[in-house]
């Protein structure tokens, strides 16, 4: 479960709204209306105020980096710091198996990040997510770069995920994508929610 | 010193010939360098000359006050130097005061260590002594100073995805900027690193050159040298530390966020 309450920045919000556990909200609108700067925004990666609250914690009681491992958030763009794949997980070995599920080869821990092409980067970016454990998971554009075939298998990781009552905030482009996955929507243009 | 052979101006006028015959390169291969060229090597005559009349005045009224003054005088130009040598700098006051305060900090607490402890002139302040010594080490100050806070933020610009993707994954701060504080503190120290490294085999340093060329036995002057070098690589790391710690503690917050917007644009 989260609950933002009055979530403000420059260029959003203020912005209200809860999502049950298990549940998963599909934020839409068009580009450059301040959807991932919402979810930065929740994170507390972004100076904002307001304050968020999940079934564990609360924001403001809970250092940063306690935080950002109980509500991971994936951004458009996943960053890299070392040079091989595997140095980005704490347990690459543990990972390796759950690879097939979502269209990845099982030697990709050993790869160099260079090689690697924009979905490989986002679908990685999102095991490496799930390694912390989070209650609730926010992507941005988890799909953006793949095919058909490939996200229906991101899409069935993140039904597996709903069932095991993880929360979901989703940006997403896809139009049919929110009924797929059984998300409510919510609309945001110029920084303001729609409804 | 009887055997101390002084220039005439033409002496000088000669060997700038030179730097006149590189002016023309640039201008024939188009480098466009002839004017940044011609505004240093103006710049250096000027303030040389300047210096040598300033000096000579001081060291005949050995007053402290302008000592002093003249050490503050010198603090603000070097920090005005590593705050323009930055490509991207923190914003408003603390882009000038961070470097200058670092520099300030590491140049006189050595500079008087060294002056009361090891060359002990009497008075200590004897601007003969301290302030060429203070010029030494804070020059060399504010090349490593400059060199790592440029790298350090342009760094923390580029590499914005990579730090923020680790503060995502729920590492504090410091450890997401280690890699990057890492390369600006390596930057910072390298000048220092290799010019010790090579000293004396590649280059004979210009103080040592200096005092060789006016008659001190050469070991004496490697003396004063080796004494040099060990004040101004202690000064430079005392100096790049602070200066690089307090401006990642400046890029980041009590929240664990990178904070690009203290950065000025290029």
């Amino acid at each position: 479960m989260i609950t933002v309450k009055s979530l403000q920045r420059s260029g959003l919000g203020p912005v209200d709204f809860t999502v049950g556990d298990g549940e998963c909200l599909a934020i839409t609108g068009p580009s450059g209306a301040g959807k991932s700067l919402l979810l930065r925004a929740i994170v507390d990666l972004d100076p904002n105020t307001g304050e968020v609250t999940t079934a564990q914690m609360t924001r403001s009681k809970t250092p940063a980096p306690e935080w950002r491992k109980h509500v991971a958030m994936l951004p458009a763009e996943t960053g890299w710091w070392l040079d091989k794949v595997g140095d980005h997980f704490v347990n690459p070995s543990g990972i390796a198996e759950h690879l097939p599920d979502i269209g990845l080869s099982p030697d990709s821990m050993n790869w160099e990040v260079s090689r690697l092409s924009s979905g490989e980067r986002h679908r990685l970016g999102l095991l490496r997510c799930l390694e912390k454990l989070p209650g609730v998971l926010l992507l941005d554009e988890p799909t953006a770069a793949l095919d058909t075939e490939t996200t229906q298998l991101v899409e069935a990781l993140l039904h597996g995920l709903m069932e095991e009552g993880i929360t979901i905030l989703l940006v997403t482009h896809d139009p049919d994508q929110p009924a797929r996955l059984g998300c409510k929507t919510m609309r945001i243009e110029n920084g303001q929610v729609v409804t | 010193m009887n055997d101390y052979v002084s220039l005439s101006y033409l002496d000088l006028v000669f060997a700038s010939s030179f730097l006149v015959l590189n002016g023309a390169l640039s201008l024939w291969l188009k480098l466009g360098l002839e004017r940044k060229l011609a505004i240093a090597s103006a710049r250096m005559v000027v303030q040389l000359l300047l210096v040598g009349l300033l000096l000579k005045s001081l060291f005949a009224v050995a007053s402290p006050l302008l000592t002093a003054l003249v050490a503050i005088a010198m603090i603000l130009f070097a920090g005005r130097e590593v705050w323009a040598r930055q490509d991207r700098k923190l914003s408003g006051l603390w882009g000038f005061s961070l470097g200058t305060g670092a520099m300030m900090f590491s140049g006189v607490t050595i500079t008087v260590i060294a002056l009361t402890t090891q060359i002990q002139p009497d008075p200590w302040w004897t601007p003969r002594f301290a302030l060429p010594l203070f010029g030494m080490v804070l020059g060399n100050s504010m090349t490593g100073i400059s060199l790592s806070l440029d790298t350090l933020n342009t760094a923390a610009n580029r590499e914005r995805t990579a730090i923020e993707a680790q503060l995502l994954l729920g590492r504090p701060k410091w450890e997401a900027m280690r890699p990057f504080t890492r390369r600006a503190l390596r930057t910072g120290f390298m000048p220092i690193i290799n010019s010790m490294a090579a000293t004396g085999i590649v280059s004979l340093p210009g103080m040592m050159t200096g005092q060789i060329l006016s008659g001190v036995d050469p070991t004496e002057a490697v003396k004063y040298q080796l004494l040099v070098m060990f004040l101004i690589g202690g000064s430079t790391g005392l100096g790049v530390l602070m200066a690089v710690l307090g401006s990642v503690h400046r890029l980041t917050d009590e929240r664990d966020r990178l904070r690009l917007d203290r950065l000025t644009a290029p």
